[in-house]
């Protein structure tokens, strides 16, 4: 397809970067916010020769996406916090049997059903945590309709390169604002597929890692024979009781992911080279946070933004270096407070400060100007 | 024009989110503006309060939604009630004076404009449903803020079975708007 531009929603977006990123299968159950991808799935799927298919709920949902996986297809499903809580079993099913696919949650006000057309970013630590057992997944914040497309396809590259799931996190006020998105020439977009074995079949050890830590793939209904199991497995794939084969494996798992962060974490500084006092934020907080550093840099306040695009794996060496850099630091987050205890385990001794809004309006720029301002004269 | 800031409050079912599209859709695509289009509502799907809005400028917008608007425009009394404390000095109030009367005290800059959209869009085009566009051609009208060639490229572009009526409602919208301003100079 050459470039394209439109003027549409986050979600849209988010599906029309699927869509280029080669997904070809969607398995979902709507729910709003996050409607408008399943919507735009249906009609867009049978266009490009993929399959949308909407289940009974949505465990069916995301165990049937991990199923298109191992087929070789590149799939998706999307979905807000009730639903992703009804997902979590099964991400750490992908998680242990190493499936690539993208999970989009368009976060809205909860517990429970919350606040339906509102949003927030109270997912946070439950995209990290949710499932149980230790773990690593790779978690993207978008915070406008073209990163809705971007990160998308990131999501979908990171997914394939490390066969672990990634979350797209993003706010509701970021999956339902409109505007203008630019789809590059198909040409231009770089994209990853997993990597698949050469070995001879009666060689093959399905979980038997390269030096990346990432062991290669190989598909259902191919000359390769396999065995994946939720159960912790060795190399050949086989279920173990062993201690050491536990460690071994979940080791692995975690250090494939946390070995390569720097390889995945992404941020964006914002004003940040001679500033005093830093803003921390990600998703709709992060654009009032832009608003309120231009404003108190009229005031001769020397402020900067560390704009997190990537929450999971914490971009921790980012925090660390900032921390020496700046006097004081401001996480601004639309919840009680979640990645600032990452910020504040990082940052120290700096001191952090939190924004909290746990509803469906981000901080406003003037309440992150008055907090900037009580910081600089404290 | 560095920053310009459009807010619609009515009810679920009046085409407050659609007006607001619309017009993000010409500003962005025909104008070459930056635009924001943000919307709030209630899980109803008819009835409830329904807000829009846009905020236009000539380069990146930061954050997303309106802080004081520009203009505003009332289709409801809940809305009007709801929103009309935000107005900015010198603002300007766009009201459906059959839904909505002035009350309470305005600022005395504050310039309103009333334009019967739902009578027009009933009696004159034929269709209620194209009250939300008989209110676009009042607000270009007014502001200025669109360029009518480019609303008239999006309707048709948009809605090619039902072209000529939306563009009827358009043209009486642009009208009552021009008689709008006119009144208000006299």
């Amino acid at each position: 397809m050459p470039k394209r531009i439109m003027f549409t929603m986050g979600d849209i977006a988010c599906a029309e970067g699927a869509i280029s990123a080669g997904c070809r299968y969607f398995g979902g159950y709507p729910i709003t916010p996050a409607t408008e991808i399943a919507e735009w799935m249906a009609r867009r799927m049978p266009e490009v020769g993929g399959a949308y298919v909407q289940y009974e709920d949505e465990i069916a949902s995301i165990t049937s996406v991990i199923g298109a996986s191992w087929t070789g297809t590149k799939a998706m499903t999307a979905t807000s916090g009730p639903g992703v809580s009804l997902m979590m079993e099964a991400v750490g099913l992908a998680v242990m049997t190493e499936t690539p696919l993208v999970l989009v949650n368009i976060m809205r006000g909860g517990p429970s059903t919350g606040q339906p057309t509102r949003g927030q970013q109270g997912d946070v630590m439950q995209a990290k945590w949710g499932s149980h057992g230790d773990y690593q997944i790779i978690a993207l914040t978008p915070a406008s309709v073209q990163e809705m497309f971007d990160e998308t396809i990131r999501a979908f590259n990171l997914s394939e390169r490390y066969r672990v799931p990634v979350f797209l996190l993003a706010d509701e006020t970021v999956g339902h604002m409109r505007e203008r998105l630019v789809i590059p020439d198909e040409k231009d977009i770089k994209l990853e597929y997993r990597k698949l074995p050469t070995v001879d079949p009666s060689e093959y050890l399905p979980f038997k890692p390269d030096d990346d830590l990432v062991p290669p793939m190989a598909l259902l209904g191919t000359k390769y024979q396999f065995y994946a199991t939720g159960l912790t497995h060795d190399e050949r794939g086989y279920p173990s009781d062993k201690e050491e084969v536990q460690i071994e494996l979940i080791t692995r798992l975690n250090n494939k992911i946390l070995k390569n962060a720097d390889k995945i974490v992404e941020v964006e500084e914002f004003m940040l080279d001679d500033a005093e006092i830093a803003v921390i934020a990600y998703g709709t907080p992060s654009r009032s946070a832009k608003r309120a550093i231009k404003d108190v840099r009229q005031e001769g306040i020397r402020a900067g933004l560390l704009r997190l695009k990537t929450v999971w794996p914490f971009p921790e060496r980012h925090v660390v270096d900032l921390a020496t850099k700046v006097k004081q630091i401001i996480v601004a987050e639309q919840n009680l407070g979640q990645i600032y205890y990452m910020v504040k385990a990082a940052a120290s001794p700096t001191p952090v400060h939190l924004m909290t809004k746990p509803a469906g309006m981000p901080q406003l720029p003037q309440e992150i100007v008055q907090m900037i301002r009580e910081v600089h004269s404290s | 024009m560095s920053r310009y800031e459009v807010r619609i409050g009515g009810f679920g079912g009046q085409g407050i989110v659609t007006m607001a599209v619309v017009l993000g859709e010409t500003l962005s695509l025909i104008d070459n503006k930056y635009v924001v289009q943000t919307q709030s509502y209630g899980p109803e799907a008819r009835g409830g309060a329904s807000k829009s809005e846009v905020v236009i400028g000539d380069e990146e917008i930061d954050y997303p939604k309106v802080q004081r608007p520009d203009v505003f425009i009332a289709m409801s009394r809940a809305a009007y009630l709801e929103y009309v404390d935000g107005m900015r000095e010198g603002g300007i109030l766009i009201v459906d004076e059959d839904l909505v009367q002035i009350e309470g005290s305005l600022p005395s800059s504050v310039r309103v404009y009333k334009i019967p959209a739902t009578r027009i869009a009933d009696m004159e085009v034929g269709n209620k449903q194209t009250t939300n566009v008989v209110m676009l051609g009042a607000l270009a009208a007014i502001t200025g803020i669109v360029s009518v060639e480019g609303l008239k490229q999006r309707i048709a572009e948009r809605w090619p079975r039902f072209k000529e009526l939306n563009l009827k409602a358009l043209e009486l919208g642009l009208e009552a708007g021009r008689r709008a301003v006119e009144s208000s100079q006299t």
